[in-house]
């Protein structure tokens, strides 16, 4: 049976829909605010079913341009691996600082990318980090956190 | 009126306030252009230095940035598909596939005509109509903006892309659901953060849209990659193309640019709503107003469809202006950052800074000229130079724009939890994005949500929680029945098209 991958996102949504419109019920309000017109859990309600409506009129009403997606040419392992990079940045830049964490972000980046332009690859991570760090810290003020470079005496 | 103009031009045109439009518009537009650092945060930062200056200057100043970094970004919405503010992501619907094509220059240069034009345009309006539209502004009421925000947001998921309405629908309550996160406006009471803290405020519109757009872009190119089709767009971007602009394109922008500025326009001096809202409308009208050859071209690398909201949102920058210096009111995001830097100058804006301090109404009035004026002399030269963009190979390109979105972010909030944020919403709108999920609807819902709740808690409770305030009033009922008859006629279309087919 082949399965159109629209209606499984509506239906999807449709669940996720649901969830939130639970979700909203449980909100607490104020005693005095229970039977208000409008209290903070009115317009999430209403949008909870409004998602209902919508995925279910998608899983019911028929697909007319069904949309056909050719995964053996996508490249999810390239895609997987930049995800995971980011997370391993989003992890470890308030330890490391944010000049190590992001020069080493773009360089591997650039390398699990395919390049191999060594000089050109560490011109765009390190010194340019170095550049946009100055224009961030030294030019527009905003305090950039860096336990890395304070460890090495470069930042106060 | 005269006299006004007369102090305005005056004060305007000394060589100090010419030389901060300058500097303004120049920064405004470096800034604009990085994904994630739009006007507001650009403006931010100006304050600090604005206060060594007098109350006009400063204003000229931060008007300066405000219209550069408008510009800006659409120049990152038409190279990279990276909208750095809401106001410019209707900008990327054609300007992008038009970039892709290889006519980067001209969409550059068509986007710059336009902004001038749009902005020229309003600014003349703004001078003539100021003191009236002031009152057009105070006649809207909740229920009308209700009414506005669904007029809005249906339009923009009937015209975002051919037969995905329900799909565009599905976007708008996800955006409006996302918008709900965090503490409520009046009670205070925390809404979907699940005991989380970091979730207390809400999400970042930044995070939002770096996610959905400039990250989950970047995702899709990699992803596609190797795919055939997406293959040949990618070749095509490395080409320029030229700047120059030729009748037949010259002749739709002549046809378009004063529409779009009127909407722009009016759109602006409605407090709160502003460019998105304003570039959106313009889009969708220019749409339906264009003959069916032209339809097709929508979404494709139209010009009208380029032409329309960048004319839109410099008109609609102009009119938010009109709100925050008659009533004290911001237009917009971006004015009510400069409403806090008036009042910290100890002007007090609202119906008396007309007599108090005329010279800061009127010279703010005419910097708007000089402003458009000086981005043009600045940005037409300097396109090719900003679009060799597209010549960074993707290998580089790709990580760069994944640094600008993480370093926005992080910059914003010095908290990694909105990484992780960002991370989780770009995969999942790249995986919308593969299935046709279209993305701006959900963008606007986002913008949109808080102020659509805030108007519809007022409306309710002053019909004493009766949807009646729906049609009392003949604007409201009007505007939805504007509503209404777009569904209907799109439902209309979207059958007749199939039975003829």
């Amino acid at each position: 049976m082949n399965i159109n991958t629209t209606k499984i996102i509506s239906l999807l949504f449709f669940i996720f829909s649901a969830f939130y419109l639970y979700t909203a019920y449980q909100i607490q309000v104020f005693a005095f605010d229970e039977n208000a017109p409008f209290n903070a859990r009115t317009f999430p309600i209403y949008l909870g079913y409004a998602g209902l409506f919508f995925s279910g009129l998608k899983i019911i009403l028929p697909e007319p341009n069904t949309i056909k997606v050719d995964h053996k040419n996508l490249e999810y392992k390239k895609t997987a691996i930049l995800i995971v990079i980011a997370i391993i940045y989003g992890a470890t830049i308030l330890k490391v600082g944010y000049f190590l964490t992001t020069s080493l972000f773009l360089f591997s980046s650039y390398y699990f990318l395919g390049e191999r332009r060594w000089v050109l690859m560490f011109l765009l991570s390190f010194p340019f980090v170095a550049a946009f760090m100055y224009l961030l810290h030294g030019v527009l003020d905003i305090y950039l956190r860096d336990p890395f470079l304070k460890s090495i005496g470069v930042m106060g | 009126m005269i006299e006004g103009i007369l102090i305005g031009l005056t004060t305007a045109l000394t060589l100090q306030n010419i030389l901060m439009v300058m500097v303004g518009c120049f920064f405004g537009t470096i800034i604009g252009m990085l994904p994630g650092l739009g006007p507001m945060t650009a403006i931010a930062l100006m304050i600090p230095i604005t206060y060594g200056f007098d109350p006009a200057t400063g204003l000229i100043l931060m008007a300066g940035v405000y219209y550069g970094a408008v510009f800006g970004g659409s120049t990152s919405s038409i190279l990279l598909n990276a909208p750095g503010v809401p106001g410019t992501v209707a900008t990327s619907f054609d300007g992008y596939p038009m970039a892709q094509q290889g006519k980067a220059g001209k969409a550059l240069a068509i986007a710059a005509w336009s902004s001038f034009a749009g902005g020229t345009l309003s600014a003349i309006y703004l001078l003539f109509m100021a003191p009236s539209l002031s009152k057009v502004s105070l006649s809207f009421r909740s229920p009308d903006y209700f009414a506005l925000m669904i007029l809005g947001l249906t339009a923009i998921a009937a015209f975002s892309s051919k037969g995905q309405f329900l799909k565009a629908m599905m976007m708008v309550v996800l955006g409006l659901m996302l918008a709900s996160v965090g503490q409520d406006s009046l009670s205070d009471i925390t809404r979907f953060t699940f005991d989380n803290m970091n979730l207390t405020d809400g999400i970042s519109f930044v995070l939002v849209v770096m996610a959905t757009f400039a990250m989950s872009e970047a995702l899709t190119i990699i992803l596609k990659r190797n795919d055939p089709t997406s293959a040949a767009k990618q070749v095509s971007l490395t080409e320029l193309g030229s700047i120059k602009i030729n009748k037949e394109e010259r002749t739709k922008m002549y046809k378009t640019i004063p529409r779009s500025s009127i909407i722009g326009f009016l759109i602006g001096v409605l407090p709160g709503a502003g460019a998105t809202i304003a570039s959106f409308l313009a889009y969708g009208m220019e749409r339906n107003v264009v003959n069916d050859e032209e339809k097709e071209k929508f979404g494709k690398g139209s010009v009208n469809g380029l032409s329309a909201p960048e004319t839109a949102n410099n008109a609609a920058c102009s009119g938010s202006f009109v709100p925050m210096l008659t009533l004290g009111i911001p237009g917009s995001g971006t004015t009510a950052v400069m409403l806090g830097a008036l009042l910290g100058f100890g002007v007090q804006p609202g119906p008396r800074l007309y007599m108090t301090n005329p010279e800061i109404f009127w010279s703010i009035i005419m910097s708007m000229y000089i402003g458009m004026v000086i981005l043009l002399i600045l940005n037409l030269p300097l396109i090719p130079y900003i679009a060799r963009i597209l010549a960074v190979p993707k290998n580089y390109l790709i990580p760069l724009i994944l640094f600008f979105s993480v370093t926005g972010i992080y910059v914003m909030s010095f908290n990694n939890f909105d990484i992780y944020l960002m991370i989780g919403i770009a995969v999942v709108a790249t995986f919308l994005r593969l299935y046709d999920f279209p993305m701006p609807p959900l963008i606007l819902a986002f913008v949109l949500g808080g102020l659509m709740e805030e108007n519809l808690r007022r409306s309710l409770l002053l019909s004493n929680g009766s949807w009646e305030f729906l049609w009392d009033r003949a604007l409201t009922a009007c505007i939805l029945l504007t509503t209404i008859l777009i569904v209907i006629w799109h439902v209309y279309k979207t059958m007749f098209k199939k039975t003829k087919n």
